[in-house]
């Protein structure tokens, strides 16, 4: 673990310290521009411009109340309802963000995976070939092979083959996690955003999810909302912190981590607060 | 050989406390209200039921006619010298009123409780919630004189005859069981986790598609229920269905003919006859029929209410 508990260079700390990432390779898919949140007259996020590569996981980490799920929440329009959300969120060159954009189809490109696994009460198969029975698919083979595919991303497949018609409740909280994460992918989206996906798991299913994860980076891209900040070391490439509705830092992950610029973000990953 | 202080501790432990009084207090208390509730509830199958017997025992009336005849005349014997008590017109009558009443009411009740929970959460709790209560809260002869004036005038209109009849009395009950039902349904919706609505959404499904396929899909056995307590309380119901249907004891030919319900004949003709007389243990008859019907539509809920569960 590279943690770091220099706080004597604090007279050089920054009051903010943002690092937009590296085009080359990983061309940016998604990105925020004068981002605010506002639950009815309450600001809840006052500023959150990041950038995010194709086919890398972000990690967003701060502490609770500190806005981060807001802003997740934001990028797929799951807060439409909710709250308010105004400035840009540009997907591959288009503001997602206003009222002309249907938000189901947008949805089917990014898509969500929530903090407590939740499965429908149907079964395996059902769960999965839900969003596509939606989209009007009915043919039995297709069905079959996407459900098997998305099953086989999600590292489920060997354990839930013979089972595919017994209910999702069924299933382990990890086992549950995951199905929602195939569920999530069978519609073959671009983005991936997970809110706190490992907080209901058991350390050894959330392992097994990292790994998930790790192996799904080649297809998709992904935004992980952690409380985790191991989680957040071992699997993404770039971190953001997030602290009272702002995003304080925002780099490279083993930057944020070994020489992190902003104080708060020192005092928050060395454990000092939060 | 026990030492002093621990027979001290043992003496302090066992001592019953204030405290420990009060429970046994309490634990009574409730027991006994209990105890009390069940022995009414007893008390009223053992009375209804050996009354409602009393025709079967002591006037020898055969339990196939009395299900199946559809002559109801206690006064009367006919040519075989057996009393006229076929209560099938009035099982029939209720059963009618009560399936069709749940029919009509069922849709409107459904959509106004996803209206109130899913589509406008703030609208349905400020006027719908209130307005739902307040239909709760009337009076059921109210409604059976609203019927009697505005609704049975205009069947009459419409259909001819006297406008008295089944359809009259549906349209009366369709309100009286709407609010019951509405608000029942909307605690089955209530009672639908919020995060199978985020996945649903969060799949790329519309809100539409979300109530239709996961929301009504989750409330299943809840809205059943719903329909089902609709449906005993239109049984039950008396008054007003007295006022609207005409109290004629015949076969409904027709769902604008003068017809009768078990509730309409037991309050027309209960205080018209003395206590042992055929007359009236036929009467009672009528009422075990009725209680038993309400207690099939207990298990019914009972038995929808575990399902619900297992899944």
């Amino acid at each position: 673990m590279f943690i770091n508990n220099d706080v004597t260079r604090a007279t050089a700390m920054q009051e903010r310290h943002v690092v937009q990432p590296n085009d080359a390779g990983h061309p940016i898919i998604l990105s925020t521009e004068g981002l605010h949140v506002f639950y009815g007259k309450k600001e809840a996020l006052f500023e959150g411009d990041l950038q995010f590569g194709s086919n890398q996981i972000t990690a967003l980490i701060g502490p609770s109340g500190s806005g981060k799920s807001t802003y997740l929440r934001s990028l797929n329009r799951m807060n439409d309802r909710i709250a308010t959300v105004t400035g840009k969120i540009m997907y591959r060159g288009v503001d997602i963000n206003q009222p002309a954009i249907d938000v189901y189809e947008m949805r089917r490109r990014v898509g969500m995976v929530f903090q407590r696994p939740n499965p429908f009460a149907k079964s395996i198969y059902d769960n999965i070939a839900f969003a596509l029975r939606l989209r009007g698919t009915t043919d039995k083979h297709e069905l079959d092979e996407i459900v098997e595919t998305s099953l086989k991303q999600a590292a489920l497949w060997d354990q839930v083959k013979d089972d595919l018609n017994k209910s999702a409740l069924a299933l382990s909280g990890g086992q549950a996690q995951r199905l929602c994460i195939a569920r999530a992918i069978a519609v073959k989206p671009d983005i991936l955003l997970l809110d706190e996906p490992a907080s209901a798991l058991d350390p050894v299913s959330t392992s097994q999810l990292e790994d998930t994860l790790l192996d799904l980076k080649q297809h998709y891209t992904i935004i992980i909302v952690t409380h985790n900040m191991q989680q957040a070391a071992r699997i993404s490439e770039y971190t953001a912190f997030f602290n009272q509705g702002r995003v304080l830092e925002y780099d490279t992950t083993s930057q944020i981590f070994t020489n992190p610029q902003v104080q708060v973000t020192s005092d928050y990953v060395s454990g000092n607060f939060g | 050989m026990k030492t002093k202080t621990t027979q001290q501790l043992e003496q302090q432990l066992k001592r019953h406390s204030k405290a420990a009084k009060l429970e046994i207090w309490g634990r009574t208390i409730s027991l006994t209200a209990l105890l009390l509730i069940v022995a009414v509830v007893v008390a009223i199958i053992g009375f209804v039921a050996s009354k409602g017997i009393a025709t079967f025992t002591s006037n020898h009336v055969n339990l196939g006619d009395f299900l199946t005849g559809k002559s109801w005349n206690p006064n009367i014997t006919d040519a075989n010298g057996k009393p006229e008590v076929g209560a099938l017109p009035m099982i029939v009558g209720s059963f009618l009123i009560t399936i069709l009443s749940a029919i009509v009411a069922t849709p409107f009740a459904i959509g106004t409780a996803v209206f109130m929970n899913e589509i406008s959460p703030n609208k349905g709790a400020k006027i719908l919630q209130p307005v739902t209560e307040l239909l709760v809260g009337i009076p059921s002869v109210v409604y059976g004189f609203i019927g009697l004036s505005v609704v049975v005038p205009t069947t009459r209109a419409i259909f001819g005859g006297s406008g008295f009849g089944i359809l009259s009395g549906t349209c009366v009950l369709f309100v009286m069981i709407l609010p019951t039902v509405t608000s029942m349904s909307a605690d089955a919706l209530k009672s639908v986790p919020r995060y199978y609505r985020e996945a649903s959404l969060a799949l790329g499904a519309t809100q539409w598609q979300t109530i239709y396929k996961v929301v009504l899909r989750a409330a299943t056995p809840g809205l059943m229920t719903a329909v089902v307590f609709g449906m005993a309380r239109a049984f039950g119901e008396a008054l007003a269905v007295q006022m609207v249907i005409g109290n004629a004891a015949l076969m409904p030919n027709s769902l604008v003919s003068p017809s009768s319900t078990l509730t309409s004949v037991l309050t027309t003709g209960i205080g018209n006859t003395v206590m042992g007389s055929l007359q009236n243990n036929a009467l009672w008859s009528l009422a075990l029929v009725l209680l038993l019907m309400s207690l099939v539509f207990n298990l019914i809920i009972r038995l929808i209410g575990r399902k619900g569960r297992l899944q």
